[in-house]
């Protein structure tokens, strides 16, 4: 029992930070028809900029950790917005050469990382709360888990309300089922892109901050890494869908811990066969529009 | 004033660099409705997605007097252009209430004139455009339109596919649209066309080739020229 208690819990933690990379990339294929590449590196970036602060103003307190999210997380809009106006604009409806233009970025962002902080892991410090356990139905559950979950479940709060509530959030609820009649409504789609991106920078920033806490470390590759499952949940949840990448980031996460602890270390073979039957079944994914 | 609302000159359109609208040129006046008619297939649609910048275009439009045919889909639709698309394109996911409120181009919309035209849709202002009828689905399209104060208005086809009873709804609420706003009508329906139009422009293989008084769809040989169709006064009249 207590096994499962912490399979399920660090499932949790684990399908936060998919969420956080996922929700942004879901956005951005629903509404522009993107499939960006360089979110990773939005991540990364965040990643990065959270370790330096935290380096800084003092390693391994609430107060560092804290400042460090919340300027990943500025760091990744930033970051993401620059990339869609100087970089996807101008490839307004050439989805081949977006697709190629985010690859590139990807590529390139990699290697100026390394070239900044190099190519090993950087091990990052983190309040001590964090590196201690809480016992919950027997099973001893790191509490950097329960910082995730929260974290996760309060963007996925916050998007939502955006969402829901505001005038933009209504135009990218339209526009990601059919951005032309948006247009011809008279509102230019094009000025939420930006938003979209930002939104989905600072989630993947945020994101990269939290990553560092789960996995102990800042890497040039802690984004590519996280993308390849993102990607994954995207898919299975339903392009578009924030709904479907929240479920599916959960499902996959919980999949990848289960069987790697019960069918000895075959997570990732699982999720990949996951994807794969879901594609065959179902291809718009579980909550994604049908075409 | 110009006398006309909309002036189009060699108009062209592609889709996937398919020619669908050939050197179209035709006027619509700055009253009553206007009908583009003509056979399936023939280019109505493209005509009025291309003068909207929905498709790529070339030639001349102008609204006006002002040229339109280099803006961008929304700048033309902000100038005073309200557009009814074919097969309505609600918003599926969203409510009646917020696809008439994402339709709000500034800030006095006409919700009092909305609701008066359908009620229906008051009542069902929570519900998901998805899960309406077809009818009701058209009724928000043409209220997205209406909720704004309009220079023209274009409708494509907006009684396609719909019962007698909603098709007899629909054709009250454009007359009523009608006497403040010129109209730009695609439509097949002939009683429709005969109710509602004062001029008809007749578009064949992607060109017009006839443009003139409606009065012309009397003369039951035209009428089948021009849409491939017989009707009759009687069936009209039922």
């Amino acid at each position: 029992m207590s096994t499962i208690v912490l399979l399920l819990v660090t499932g949790l933690g684990l399908g936060a930070l998919y969420f956080l990379v996922a929700s942004g990339l879901s956005l951005i294929y629903g509404l522009m028809g993107v499939l960006n590449f360089a979110h990773g590196s939005f991540l990364t970036i965040g990643a990065f900029a959270g370790f330096e602060l935290s380096r800084r103003i003092g390693d391994g307190s609430w107060g560092a950790l804290v400042a460090s999210m919340v300027l990943g997380a500025i760091v990744g809009t930033v970051v993401a917005a620059l990339t869609e106006f100087l970089l996807i604009r101008p490839l307004y409806t050439r989805h081949i050469e977006q697709v190629l233009v985010t690859v590139g970025l990807a590529l390139a962002s990699v290697a100026l990382f390394e070239g900044i902080w190099g190519t090993d892991p950087i091990y990052t410090a983190k309040p001590a709360w964090l590196t201690r356990t809480t016992t919950i139905l027997g099973a001893r559950i790191p509490n950097d888990r329960f910082l995730l979950i929260g974290c996760a479940v309060l963007v996925l709060l916050g998007i939502v309300v955006f969402l829901q509530r505001t005038r933009y959030g209504l135009i990218i609820r339209a526009g990601v089922e059919n951005r032309s009649m948006v247009t011809a409504l008279g509102i230019d789609v094009r000025r939420s892109f930006t938003l979209v991106f930002a939104i989905g920078g600072a989630a993947a920033g945020l994101g990269g901050v939290l990553a560092s806490v789960y996995y102990g470390y800042v890497s040039a590759h802690l984004g590519g890494s996280l993308l390849i499952f993102a990607f994954i949940v995207t898919v299975i949840g339903g392009l578009g869908s924030l709904a479907g990448a929240a479920i599916a980031s959960v499902l996959v996460a919980l999949l990848q811990q289960f069987a790697n602890f019960y069918l000895g270390g075959t997570g990732d073979l699982a999720v990949v066969l996951a994807l794969a039957g879901v594609l065959l079944v179902r291809p718009r994914g579980l909550l994604g529009k049908a075409t | 004033m110009t006398k006309n609302i909309l002036e189009v000159s060699h108009l062209s359109g592609r889709i996937d660099g398919q020619q669908v609208v050939e050197d179209v040129s035709f006027t619509v006046p700055n009253r009553g409705v206007t009908a583009i008619i003509g056979r399936n297939g023939v280019g109505k649609t493209s005509t009025i997605k291309a003068i909207l910048g929905l498709i790529d275009r070339a030639g001349t439009v102008t609204l006006e007097g002002e040229r339109i045919d280099g803006m961008d889909t929304h700048r033309i639709v902000q100038r005073g252009v309200g557009y009814v698309p074919e097969d309505r394109e609600v918003f599926s996911m969203l409510s009646v209430e917020e696809n008439l409120r994402l339709a709000e181009r500034d800030g006095s919309p006409r919700r009092e004139m909305v609701a008066e035209l359908f009620p229906d849709l008051v009542e069902r202002r929570a519900q998901r455009a998805g899960t309406l009828s077809g009818g009701q689905q058209q009724m928000v399209s043409l209220a997205r339109a209406l909720i704004n104060e309009n220079r023209l208005l274009m409708v494509d086809e907006p009684t396609k596919g719909l019962a007698p009873r909603i098709v007899a709804e629909v054709t009250a609420a454009l007359e009523v649209a009608a006497r403040s706003v010129p109209v730009l009508l695609v439509e097949q329906n002939v009683p429709v066309i005969r109710r509602l139009a004062g001029r008809i422009i007749v578009i064949e293989g992607g060109r017009v080739v006839h443009t003139g008084d409606a009065s012309l769809l009397d003369d039951e040989s035209e009428l089948h020229r021009f849409l491939g169709v017989h009707t009759s006064r009687e069936g009209e009249r039922a």
